[in-house]
């Protein structure tokens, strides 16, 4: 487990120093004075001899990726364009909102995927199992935006029952509960979808194998070997998926945050891209992309902790 | 001398007559293939099915709802939407066409060298796609978008970036799988080259499932520029791009649900008809893939 654990943390460092060599050199992957391509064409030559200064873009390429690199190390990660507001504290302000908005979209879908999956699973080939498959595969492929779309016509603008604007304040929490519940459910929605699906395959693929039969012959209860020994083991290949699904709702929020006017790194990145701050959007995109490698990595070993079969293997090999 | 009985390949077909069958005698498949079939017939004949001009203003109509003349109702500057709905479907698919399928020509071609050559090749071609994927597909387009700018063009290549190294995932795993078979062994023993061991012999055995993941990652490509230029960073106005007339209803949702409505259903009927024959197609073709295929990064 060491040597695995070692090896996964180097390559997340690996991943992670590589995404911000990409970061560093993406404005230099179009031909071009880096300048106008952050800017645009109309910019004035104050604001140009600014960017070129604070971005380093007189020294070589290498340089300035280096640069950016140990910067990103020590948490500095620029200032922006307009306030001159250090970039790490931008993005500090708005990364709560977005990781709270994540955290409850992915508990709401496990509260909901996981009991359909496992309902789906109890009546297997019947039109409970059917509508189950159809609901799932209708969720997961309705994009985040339109349920969000969908769900703030309904909810706010014709029921009028629930806030459709912001995101409250922390100092109220009740009010800050009100002001997700549209958008944890809109973000939610595709992997409620998904999770039905995987806990579903999974159930029906343990309840075939053969240790539930034996158990089937030494006469225990039906719901007790569904419940304690197929679900058990049939739960976990889902965790590795909460990992990569708290990633994808990371991105995803993008939409939610701006339907919903948000506070939040995606309003955040699609702002700073309108307004052509670059080291805002670069920032973000690094943050976004540091915690998506993160929750992989936590997931995995968490899904290599909690199944000895995995376990075992490993120290065989 | 006849080669030995080793060297006799055995190609996979292609999906044929027998498979269409198998796909339209399940209900999702056959759902499935009219959606895409009328997507089609959509796409040609989208403007002469159209009652009016996509970019025909009538101010005095604005803000309509379905009614016998407008039958979708009509945006804010008093455009058809039935119109531009029917003309954003070549928008949708003419980006999204395109871009799965220049995603799945660099995939193959960066999974067959990883998995053909491997060694150190394979190791630093994994570690860049691992470094691509690391980065949601959402986050990655707009970090291009900012840089190469918002443009129709631009929404294909970040499309491209972003679903490549998925292709190049399954592309190593099925080469791995396929250059190990006896009949690759038989033709190196027969002092083949690598170059012609790889395109008649490995990749005619690949490309079909290949082909399959093409179906799925379609609905995939169409929400992302769907969401790209909903966030005004993809297609620009006037072009009808479903994302545009979302964006537009948006900004009037207080004022009528129809623009919303309509492209919604769009969108969703579209990315559910692509997936169902997709899955339908993955079921027929070959169900292998299903394991091989690491989890889809989705919007």
């Amino acid at each position: 487990m060491l040597v695995y654990l070692l090896k996964r943390l180097g390559m997340t460092l690996l991943v992670v120093v590589l995404s911000m060599v990409f970061l560093g050199l993406l404005v230099h992957l179009v031909p071009g004075d880096p300048v106008k391509i952050i800017l645009g064409p109309r910019a004035s030559e104050a604001l140009s001899a600014l960017v070129r200064q604070e971005m380093d873009l007189d020294e070589p390429v290498l340089v300035q990726v280096w640069n950016f690199m140990v910067g990103a190390a020590q948490a500095d990660l620029g200032q922006d364009f307009a306030s001159r507001l250090p970039v790490t504290e931008i993005l500090a302000n708005a990364l709560p909102h977005t990781v709270i908005l994540a955290l409850a979209s992915l508990g709401l879908a496990v509260l909901a995927g996981v009991p359909l999956g496992v309902f789906a699973a109890s009546h297997p080939g019947t039109w409970i199992d059917r509508l189950t498959g159809a609901v799932s595969v209708s969720l997961i492929t309705m994009p985040a935006f339109v349920a969000g779309l969908l769900l703030l016509l309904l909810f706010a603008v014709s029921l009028d029952a629930l806030p459709a604007v912001g995101s409250g304040s922390f100092s109220d929490p009740a009010d800050y509960v009100r002001h997700l519940i549209l958008p944890s459910v809109a973000l939610a929605l595709t992997w409620v979808g998904y999770l039905a699906r995987l806990v579903r395959v999974n159930m029906l693929e343990v309840l075939g194998s053969p240790y539930i039969r034996t158990s089937e012959a030494f006469g225990l209860r039906p719901r007790l070997i569904f419940y304690k020994y197929a679900l058990k083991n049939a739960i976990i290949p889902t965790i590795a998926m909460l990992g990569f699904g708290f990633g994808n709702l990371l991105g995803s929020a993008v939409f939610v945050e701006i339907i919903f006017s948000r506070p939040g790194l995606g309003t955040l990145l699609v702002d700073s891209i309108e307004t052509r701050n670059y080291p805002i959007v670069r920032g973000a995109v690094l943050v976004v992309t540091v915690l998506v490698v993160l929750a992989n990595l936590l997931a995995d070993l968490s899904y290599r902790l909690l199944d000895p079969r995995i376990r075992l293997a490993g120290k065989e090999a | 001398m006849a080669a030995p009985a080793l060297a006799v390949r055995p190609r996979r077909p292609l999906p044929g007559l027998a498979s269409l069958q198998q796909v339209t005698s399940r209900p999702a498949g056959l759902f499935g293939l009219a959606v895409v079939l009328g997507l089609l017939v959509i796409v040609v004949l989208g403007p002469l099915l159209a009652p009016y001009g996509y970019s025909e203003q009538n101010i005095g109509e604005r803000l309509q709802g379905p009614s016998a003349a407008h039958l979708f109702g009509t945006d804010q500057l008093g455009r058809d939407l039935l119109s531009r709905i029917l003309v954003g479907t070549r928008v949708a698919l003419g980006v999204a066409v395109p871009a799965v399928l220049g995603a799945l020509a660099c995939g193959l071609v960066i999974g067959v060298i990883a998995g053909y050559v491997g060694r150190w090749v394979d190791n630093v071609l994994i570690v860049v796609m691992d470094t691509l994927q690391a980065f949601p597909a959402v986050v990655l387009a707009l970090a291009l978008l900012a840089v190469l700018g918002a443009s129709l063009q631009n929404v294909i290549i970040v499309i491209i970036v972003s679903f490549a190294p998925g292709y190049a995932r399954v592309a190593r795993a099925l080469v791995l799988v396929a250059k190990e078979n006896a009949y690759v062994e038989a033709e190196r023993a027969l002092g083949a080259k690598d170059l012609r061991i790889v395109l008649v012999h490995i990749l005619p055995n690949i490309i079909a499932p290949m082909l399959v993941l093409v179906a799925m990652d379609i609905p995939a490509a169409i929400a992302v520029e769907a969401g790209l230029s909903f966030l005004g960073v993809g297609v620009q106005p006037p072009t009808p791009s479903w994302g545009i007339i979302l964006s537009d209803g948006f900004e009037r949702a207080r004022e009528t649900p129809w623009p919303i409505v309509f492209a919604s259903l769009a969108l969703m009927v579209t990315t559910l008809g692509f997936t169902m024959l997709g899955e339908t197609l993955r079921d027929v073709i070959d169900p292998r893939i299903a394991r091989v295929r690491r989890w889809r990064r989705t919007v």
